[in-house]
């Protein structure tokens, strides 16, 4: 399964037989002249696979994306993704500009209107550069090519003899020009994209450059301008608190409302299992939804944070080969030592620090909800669905977000909740969760438990590798190491498909899915073996790689962290991991200081090293880099969802702690040039090494190896007695 | 109780009439229309919401109106003057010290108080300050960069 396949099972859509799609010429209405691109962009290859696509209800089938170049020369990009830090409402035009040669400042991006765009599945996986990146490209380059040959016609010119800049095409001498404004003025031309060459690297006038290009939301974020789906905030406008539960699987027995009805201006809604109070003041609804009395059946908690392990090794779903070669007995009676170590890792949390929030407003018949998603189209199919309307009588409008990375892909209540208490109220609702909502709906990324047996011969060469994973997914679960025996399977994940009560609440996509804990337990592992070897970690790691680029980045990355095998005072260490996430190598080095009676970590300085093949945006890059180690910190050392059945006893930052200012390690970002390959993933990749990386240079400075995820101050203590 | 309350916002005398129990975070955003303070967390906890009331960092969200009465509030949309940024706003934007920037009203208010009292900060200084401010994307390293640029600037200015 792939991981738009994945998401959509989380997302749960329904594939409707209808699937009803109109015409390019519907979908547009009266768009006036200019020449119009549209292409397909994004995840392609899943719809081929799939037997069923998802519903694109009220969209065209054959395009996801399109531009227009206007008569007054500006180009516009119509796209479904959605900007949400990562940077694409800035990386995307450079794509576009380029290919077109035009001046970057003369490209508009629309984004996530589903009024606007056309359908798009969502914005996630680090697709948006990757997949859409290329496509992009390759629409810019076949508008360039159709303006050429208007322009040819126009100047009585050939083709081959005519030149772009910033959107003007003259001859060799300059003495005959046309802009492409004046082109297509008074003129409605569309084209379908068809094969046309791209520029080659060396080329290039905005990709890739050391230059700085200055972030389009940038202006917007420093003023306090930039809306997010709480800053809508319409006349009338009622904000809405919704009743929880206070356990997932609690069934309601009673309510009682009576206390709040009495307040002044409160209107109470009870629609189903919707029981929500409403007040035009935030600070009134909070204090109505606190004298609601309630009383529910809870179930009996059968497991906690600490039992989950054992639950999820029984109960786990059937495991699925993940890879596999040669033969484990043979490699068996190669061994000379043999390692088995299990690693653990708990329930983390998305933590956006925006909760989820949409404001709905109904206005003849039509509702509009500014939301914060990841997901503007599936999310307006479930609106549609729940409001029981028709898909053009609904609006998804995606503002700013304020951080996604998984957690506002696959839970959209909060949009559902808006619009239906906006249509049953008939005024604007906000909904905003408060941070014990957020925790509680999060889909978070699965505890899961990872079990490795390994082998080295009396050459310290790996002999077999032996990979079992329940409950994170199969990610990066594959070894690149030369090793002649291996059997990898996975059981469960964090997508659809786990059997009921596998994990007490939802779990989801988190910043590079399931490839956290099997880099975890993959790179701590290969450690182990470096160290009974008594091999340096990186001379170890490098014997037994063959891809060139891997051996690169590591390589890179010694030469960068001046990487020596030598001794060092006792509480100092260092560490190295590697990996491949979405087509991109990484390498990582750290150095931590460990205090032994405590257990405290500090992470001193960090090394990453990223070939991600072309790059995009190479400041874009770094910030994306730059903020994967420091989110990574987190999972390393304190985050963890503590839980007793289907209660969550995180409910807020004080008990969940996320990296601070204080932990900030010397951070040093490497991108390798590699302009001739294809654009991979940038945001997610390096997070993945952040793990292993800190617990081999804790197992550096004080001998103690970690092999729970969060490592924190306990657990690190622990191991210093313990080993 | 419901009374008048009167103080100074971004300059400008304001006032309201309304429960003086109110949050001072809720009132900006919906009743005077500055949505640049962000709820994060209702409890003072990750700084989403700060501004600055008398030259000192408070979390909007746990400050009453009662609090503020008589002193001065300053958000984010009061630091441009004359379409001018703040030289904290010209180093945020320089350093791209934000990803999803729903932290970053927050951040440039905080960093405001720091400077006012300590025009020339330590490293150590900035990171004690400025520790109880969160950031989910990472941002840390380039405010961190941010401030220590707009240091000397913003002696000047004042």
């Amino acid at each position: 399964m792939s991981a738009q396949e994945k998401i959509a099972n989380a997302m749960n859509t329904t594939v409707t037989a209808e699937a009803s799609t109109v015409s390019r010429r519907e979908f547009l209405g009266l768009t006036g002249s200019g020449l119009f691109v549209f292409f397909w962009a994004g995840p392609g290859e899943f719809f081929q696979e799939t037997p069923r696509p998802p519903s694109r209800g009220g969209y065209p089938s054959d395009f996801n994306a399109y531009l227009r170049i206007a008569a007054d020369g500006r180009v516009t990009c119509f796209v479904g993704k959605v900007e949400l830090g990562q940077g694409a409402m800035t990386s995307l035009p450079m794509l576009l500009a380029e290919e077109l040669d035009v001046a970057l400042a003369s490209v508009d991006i629309v984004m996530g209107d589903t009024d606007l765009c056309p359908w798009d599945m969502g914005t996630f996986g680090s697709l948006s550069t990757r997949q859409f990146g290329p496509v992009l490209r390759r629409a810019g380059a076949e508008a360039r090519a159709a303006l050429l040959e208007m322009a040819a016609e126009r100047l009585k010119v050939p083709v081959e003899q005519l030149k772009v800049k910033e959107g003007v095409v003259s001859d060799a001498s300059g003495s005959k020009r046309v802009s492409y404004g004046e082109l297509v003025q008074g003129k409605h031309i569309e084209r379908h994209m068809e094969k046309v060459g791209l520029k080659p690297a060396s080329s290039y006038g905005i990709l890739g450059k050391a230059e700085v290009t200055a972030r389009r939301d940038g202006r917007d974020k420093v003023t306090g301008k930039a809306k997010y789906a709480g800053d809508f905030v319409l006349p009338g406008m009622l904000h809405a608190r919704v009743l929880r539960p206070p356990a997932h699987g609690a069934t309601l027995k009673r309510a009682d409302t009576s206390a709040a009805e009495k307040m002044e201006g409160v209107r109470v809604i009870r629609d189903g299992d919707l029981i929500a109070v409403l007040h035009e003041q935030r600070d009134a609804a909070d204090k109505a939804k606190a004298l609601i009395k309630t009383e529910y059946d809870i179930p009996p908690a059968t497991f906690d944070d600490k039992t989950v392990f054992e639950h999820l090794l029984k109960d786990a779903p059937k495991a699925e080969v993940v890879d596999e070669s040669g033969d484990i007995a043979e490699g068996e009676k190669l061994s000379a030592t043999i390692v088995e170590e299990t690693y653990l890792n708990s329930y983390v949390a998305h933590a956006t620090m925006e909760t989820h929030t949409a404001t709905a407003t109904v206005e003849n018949g039509k509702v509009t909800v500014w939301a914060a998603t990841q997901t503007p189209f599936p999310t307006k199919q479930q609106v549609v669905q729940a409001l029981q309307v028709a898909p053009e009588k609904v609006r998804i409008i995606v503002p700013y977000v304020g951080g996604g990375f998984g957690g506002k892909a696959t839970n959209s209540s909060h949009v559902v909740e808006a619009a239906r208490l906006a249509k049953l109220t008939g005024k604007p609702v906000q909904v905003m969760w408060d941070r014990s909502e957020v925790f509680f709906y999060d889909p978070f990324r699965p505890a899961a438990v990872v079990k490795i047996r390994a082998g080295l011969d009396s050459g310290g060469k790996i002999t077999f590798w032996d990979f079992r994973v329940v409950g994170a997914g199969d990610g990066e679960a594959k070894v690149f190491y030369d090793i002649p025996h291996k059997h990898i399977t996975s059981a469960g994940g964090w997508f659809g498909g786990n059997p009921p009560g596998l994990h007490p609440f939802a779990v989801g996509p988190w910043r590079a899915p399931s490839a956290n804990t099997n880099t975890f337990a993959r790179e701590s592992h290969v450690d182990i073996l470096a160290r009974k070897a008594g091999v340096d970690p990186v001379e170890f790691r490098l014997k037994h790689i063959s891809d060139r680029r891997m051996c690169h980045v590591v390589q890179t990355a010694a030469r960068q962290f001046g990487w020596k095998p030598a001794a060092k005072k006792r509480g100092h260490g260092f560490g190295v991991s590697c990996g491949i996430y979405s087509g991109t190598y990484v390498a990582m080095m750290a150095e931590v200081e460990v205090e032994e009676r405590t257990g405290a970590v500090q992470v001193k300085r960090v090394v990453s090293v990223q070939d991600q093949g072309a790059t995009v945006n190479l400041d874009g890059t770094r910030q994306q880099m730059e903020g994967a180690i420091m989110m990574g910190l987190g999972y390393a050392l304190t985050e963890e969802v503590h839980f007793r059945g289907g209660e969550i006893l995180e409910r807020n930052f004080d008990s969940y702690e996320l990296p601070r200012f204080s932990w900030m390690p010397k951070i040093e970002t490497v991108v390798v040039e590699n302009p001739n390959q294809p654009v991979s993933g940038c945001g997610e990749p390096p997070i993945i090494n952040v793990g292993a990386v800190i617990a081999n240079a804790i197992y550096d400075a004080v001998g103690a190896r970690v092999v729970q995820l969060p490592m924190t101050a306990e657990r690190v203590k622990a191991g210093v007695k313990r080993d | 109780m419901r009374r008048t309350i009167t103080f100074t916002l971004n300059g400008k005398p304001t006032q309201i009439e309304t429960d003086d129990e109110r949050l001072l975070l809720w009132v900006l955003r919906y009743d005077l229309g500055l949505t640049g303070a962000k709820y994060g967390c209702g409890e003072g906890l990750c700084g989403a919401c700060t501004v600055v009331v008398n030259d000192e960092a408070m979390r909007a969200c746990t400050t009453t109106l009662r609090e503020v009465a008589g002193k001065s509030v300053l958000t984010i949309e009061g630091l441009e003057r004359e379409g001018k940024l703040h030289p904290l706003q010209e180093a945020f934007l320089r350093h791209h010290a934000f990803q999803c920037g729903y932290c970053t009203s927050g951040m440039i208010l905080s960093a405001y108080a720091l400077l006012r009292k300590t025009p020339r900060p330590s490293m150590e200084q900035i990171l004690k300050h400025m520790d109880d401010n969160l950031c989910r994307c990472g941002s840390h390293p380039r405010v961190v960069d941010a401030i220590q640029e707009a240091a000397g600037a913003v002696k000047e200015r004042a």
